[in-house]
């Protein structure tokens, strides 16, 4: 019974060369410095559904912002975990993802034929980046505030267009409500599915050359 | 591998990986469950009882309104909401508290001392002194507090007030 109703999605579905695709695919010798990538996979998925359930209680306005995150560390049950993920998860996933790029770097695994790979994996960490400036406002403490003060007055000491860029990132001259829900919007919409998309395609680029073997000494 | 292993290695990390997995997936999806419903858990009792005033100060056979003000707090949210009740001596010893909640749409009625009924500003409801309907579109008379809902303690008077 189960045999032929797999049988019949298999078909359709293809279910088993997805899984010798994705997870039974080929290997080089084994080594733990390659299990980075899917260590980030991880955390981004973690820290998608973590971020999901904190935008049950969340409110991006100035009012109500840091008063929310009162409620949800103290009022809800194990909102202290859910948020404890959140805030750990993000710092984690910017060390994993830049430790997989050391690696990548160092094995020389950004070659041909997987230069587009290397690229997309640098449009994947500066997005992760983006991800933790835009959720280090979210709280609307005072670290949060004056961080990002700072962190946009950067971005405006380009020469010519700094203020314009200052203007753009902060929706205004001033950190204020606009700042926050335009960081809110970029923190769970515009990233994320940037992050998504991106990520489909390095998971696709890895599938379709595999994984490079480590340098050999006798070559 | 021969001897006395009979689990393959690749079926040893296939079920220690389900394992673990299904471990960090309860410890974390557990928690999420209860951070959701969390609200839903939380019973919302909010009775009290209201002290209107001291018995002494109302005059009997006039209905006398008295105002009080129950704060709620959802969440991180703070409302506070203000009620009103039509207290009146019918005697001594008797005592009736009406609500001054139009039981039609929910504005606030008055007594009007000329017509000596209660009138709804809102759509022209009039009521009894007592409270019954006397004309107007009000399904029901207005909401009494009586029985165990009214007490008198050291001379002041207070009511069991469910709501808020």
């Amino acid at each position: 019974m189960w045999n032929k109703l797999f049988a019949w999605l298999d078909e359709r579905l293809a279910l088993n060369d997805l899984y010798k695709a994705t997870l039974d695919r080929p290997e080089p010798k084994g080594n733990w410095w390659n299990t980075l990538g899917s260590a980030s996979l991880f955390l981004f998925l973690l820290q998608g559904a973590t971020g999901i359930f904190l935008s049950v209680y969340y409110t991006p306005s100035p009012d109500h912002a840091y008063d929310s995150i009162q409620y949800i560390m103290n009022g809800v049950a194990f909102g202290w975990l859910i948020r404890g993920i959140h805030h750990w998860g993000a710092s984690v996933m910017v060390l994993v993802v830049f430790i997989h790029m050391l690696r990548v770097f160092v094995t020389a695994s950004y070659k041909y034929p997987r230069e587009l790979t290397w690229m997309i994996g640098v449009g994947l960490l500066l997005c992760t980046l983006g991800m933790g400036f835009t959720g280090y406002l979210l709280p609307w403490n005072q670290k949060a505030y004056w961080a990002t003060t700072v962190g946009t007055a950067i971005a405006g000491s380009v020469p010519w267009i700094g203020s314009f860029i200052l203007k753009a990132l902060r929706g205004g001259p001033d950190l204020s409500a606009l700042t926050l829900s335009r960081f809110f919007a970029a923190h769970i919409w515009v990233l994320p599915a940037v992050l998504a998309g991106l990520i489909g395609v390095h998971l696709f680029l890895i599938i379709k050359h595999g994984e490079s073997e480590f340098p050999g000494k006798d070559e | 591998m021969a001897g006395s292993h009979h689990i393959s290695r690749r079926d040893f990390i296939k079920i220690t990986t389900a394992a673990v997995g299904t471990v960090i997936g309860a410890a974390i999806g557990l928690p999420a469950i209860a951070f959701l419903i969390d609200p839903a858990l939380k019973a919302g009792k909010a009775d009290a009882w209201m002290p209107l005033g001291k018995l002494v100060d109302f005059e009997v056979g006039k209905p006398t309104l008295a105002t009080f003000t129950r704060s709620k707090v959802n969440g991180w949210e703070k409302s506070v909401n203000s009620y009103g009740v039509f207290v009146l001596r019918t005697s001594d010893t008797e005592t009736l508290v009406l609500s001054n909640k139009c039981t039609h749409l929910g504005c606030h009625v008055n007594w009007n001392v000329d017509k000596q009924e209660y009138i709804c500003p809102c759509h022209d409801a009039q009521f009894g002194i007592n409270g019954d309907v006397l004309g107007g579109p009000p399904p029901r008379p207005l909401d009494r507090f009586s029985g165990d809902q009214v007490k008198v303690e050291d001379g002041t008077l207070l009511i069991h007030f469910l709501e808020g």
